[in-house]
């Protein structure tokens, strides 16, 4: 039997696929997902780093409330993942602390 | 009469402009009513509102209507049963037939990506701060004579250790992503914490394909039993419960109640959990503690209002049997504010059966026209079950008993409950405005929507407790707004103050 899945739960027949780019490397994205959703596919379950710990953090609340799922998105930082979609060719790095290094002095 | 806007790009562009009525009555920028949240309260308003004749705008953060309960895929993912994911979905598509039916003759408008930020008093009704899309990139202003709040919930977490790890995902959370993306966090997931909500999920998961281990809930559910009048009254709950039932059972997912998730292991993701009974205060028991291997968890505690933009207003709140700050309403489901209406889940959790049939309610009310007795009596029912719920689910004071020094509380700016203590123990803190000031507890990103309710208990403040229980939490801003766009002052419709 045909293992159970998400889309075939629906019958979802989506668009065909293309990347986003997450730390270097391609991840596939259905039309319609968000960055979090796509890297979820992947896989993928952390893609930020904390201020204080360095822990590493992915989506939590899934709905744009808590902000556990920040990353830098084309060059952007603090951007929530679970809010935006991936479109193709939407670039994806891992965001250490509050992702403003740049500002550093 | 209807007047042009001063700025009519501000009012974002209409949704069908080529093919809307020549004479667009929405381009006024006062509307009758203006409806904040696009969920079953939301929708079931602002249909209702444009049947009585209310021009009416429908405003919410997401690109779409149906909020979280009706979250479905986005139409590129080609999804051609949506309903499987749903309990009653053709009670969404009626709405949202009707609600387009309205767009196109002009006499409802429904605005996405519009995050409602503030709330603001004004000479002839109200004006709603917004900021737009998932990256705030510019604002507008949206003026009605009134408006009607139906804006939701968001979970209750309660912090255990190892629940920041990757993998640790809300109930509701998993719910979205699987709803919207078509996506899971894991292949094997627990489920834990407490609510009805827990079924809900578990129940979507497996039937999407992940492995479910076990469904762990806090209480035992003998709170529901203590009423049976009342869930006589709503069997339909009943059925939706025994549907979600059914499938756990089909699937050979294992219930066990009055135990709780105490930790999450893993280091970069989370490998298992621990599972231990609790007590009827929600202690946890020594001794039996169980390891359950899985790959993800899905964890939540109930749901809170999310009542912000009206609590900035001053309106006036209850805590319910569950603890949770909600509004005070009359029975037309008015605020304390003249002209602020609130329907669903801000006067109180009560799921989306309840919230349609207050959305419709409140609509009336609105427009001053007297509603079907059926409905009135169906809220009536569904609010008692409502209660009944929020005091099954009511979390325990024992929980603070799976908590270790190094737990961070607050996720977001990563205080542990060791900080937390020494606030409330040694420097006296006892409230959390008092442990935020002292820790960055709530601070953050956030701002205290995953931490609240854990340290208004460590601080000694939660409901039941010797201080009576909290007041609501104060957000002057109900999302983040970039600078640029609060600098920039009044929009350009907003009168001058």
């Amino acid at each position: 039997m045909r293992r159970r899945t998400p889309a075939g739960l629906v019958e979802a027949e989506p668009g065909p696929a293309h990347h986003i780019e997450f730390d270097g490397r391609p991840v596939p994205a259905l039309p319609g997902q968000t960055i979090a959703a796509a890297l979820w596919a992947d896989g993928v379950l952390a893609w930020r780093t904390t201020r204080v710990g360095g822990k590493p953090r992915g989506a939590f609340c899934g709905i744009g409330s808590c902000f556990d799922c920040l990353a830098t998105v084309d060059g952007r930082p603090n951007q929530r993942t679970c809010l935006l979609p991936a479109e193709p060719g939407t670039t994806v790095t891992t965001q250490e602390g509050h992702g403003r290094a740049d500002l550093a002095v | 009469m209807p007047t042009s806007p001063s700025d009519p790009s501000s009012f974002g562009p209409p949704a069908d402009a080529s093919s809307g009525p020549l004479a667009d009555p929405l381009f006024d920028p006062l509307f009758d009513l203006a409806v904040i949240g696009a969920g079953p309260a939301g929708l079931a308003a602002a249909v209702t509102a444009a049947d009585l004749g209310l021009r009416c705008v429908l405003l919410d953060g997401g690109q779409g209507t149906g909020g979280q309960y009706y979250r479905h895929p986005a139409p590129g993912l080609g999804a051609a049963r949506p309903d499987r994911l749903h309990h009653h979905w053709s009670a969404y598509t009626g709405l949202a037939d009707r609600l387009a039916a309205h767009e196109r003759a002009g006499r409802a408008a429904f605005r996405g990506g519009h995050q409602v930020w503030a709330l603001e008093r004004t000479g002839d009704g109200f004006a709603a701060h917004v900021t737009r899309g998932p990256e705030s990139t510019d604002r507008a202003t949206v003026r009605s004579r009134s408006v009607l709040l139906a804006t939701g919930a968001y979970e209750r977490q309660l912090p255990f250790p190892g629940w920041t790890l990757p993998g640790v995902v809300t109930a509701g959370g998993a719910q979205a992503m699987l709803k919207a993306g078509l996506v899971l966090p894991g292949r094997r997931i627990v489920v834990a914490g407490s609510g009805p909500l827990l079924l809900a999920a578990a129940s979507s998961l497996v039937t999407a394909g992940a492995e479910v281990p076990a469904v762990v809930e806090a209480t035992a559910y003998l709170g529901y039993a203590r009423r049976p009048g009342v869930l006589a009254g709503v069997p339909g709950k009943l059925v939706e419960g025994a549907g979600h039932g059914g499938a756990l059972l089909r699937h050979g997912v294992r219930l066990r109640p009055r135990s709780a998730v105490v930790e999450a292991h893993g280091t970069d993701r989370v490998t298992g959990v621990t599972v231990a009974r609790l007590d009827a205060r929600w202690r946890p028991l020594p001794g039996t503690e169980r390891r359950i291997d899985c790959d993800a968890l899905a964890v939540g505690h109930g749901l809170l209002p999310q009542i912000d933009l009206a609590t900035e207003l001053g309106a006036r709140t209850r805590t319910g049997p569950d603890g949770a700050v909600a509004l005070a309403v009359d029975a037309r489901l008015r605020t304390s504010v003249p002209g602020l209406w609130s329907a669903g889940e801000t006067n109180g959790v009560g799921g989306a059966d309840l919230a349609l049939a207050e959305g419709e309610l409140a609509a009336y009310a609105v427009a001053g026209a007297l509603p079907e007795a059926g409905t009135l009596r169906r809220r009536s029912r569904l609010r008692a079950f409502a209660e009944l719920m929020a005091a099954a689910h009511r979390p325990g004071p024992g929980w603070t008993g799976w908590l270790r020094p190094d737990t961070d509380v607050c996720r977001c700016e990563e205080v542990p409950v060791a900080a937390i203590r020494e606030a409330v123990d040694d420097l006296g803190a006892g409230d959390p405005r008092t442990v935020k000031l002292l820790t960055r507890a709530g601070m953050g990103w956030c701002q205290g929507r995953m931490c609240g309710p854990a340290v208004a208990c460590l601080a000694g403040s939660a409901p039941g407790s010797a201080s009576g229980g909290p007041g609501p939490d104060r957000r002057p801003l109900g999302c983040p707004v970039p600078l640029s766009q609060l600098a920039a002052g009044p929009s350009p419709e907003s009168p001058a103050s």
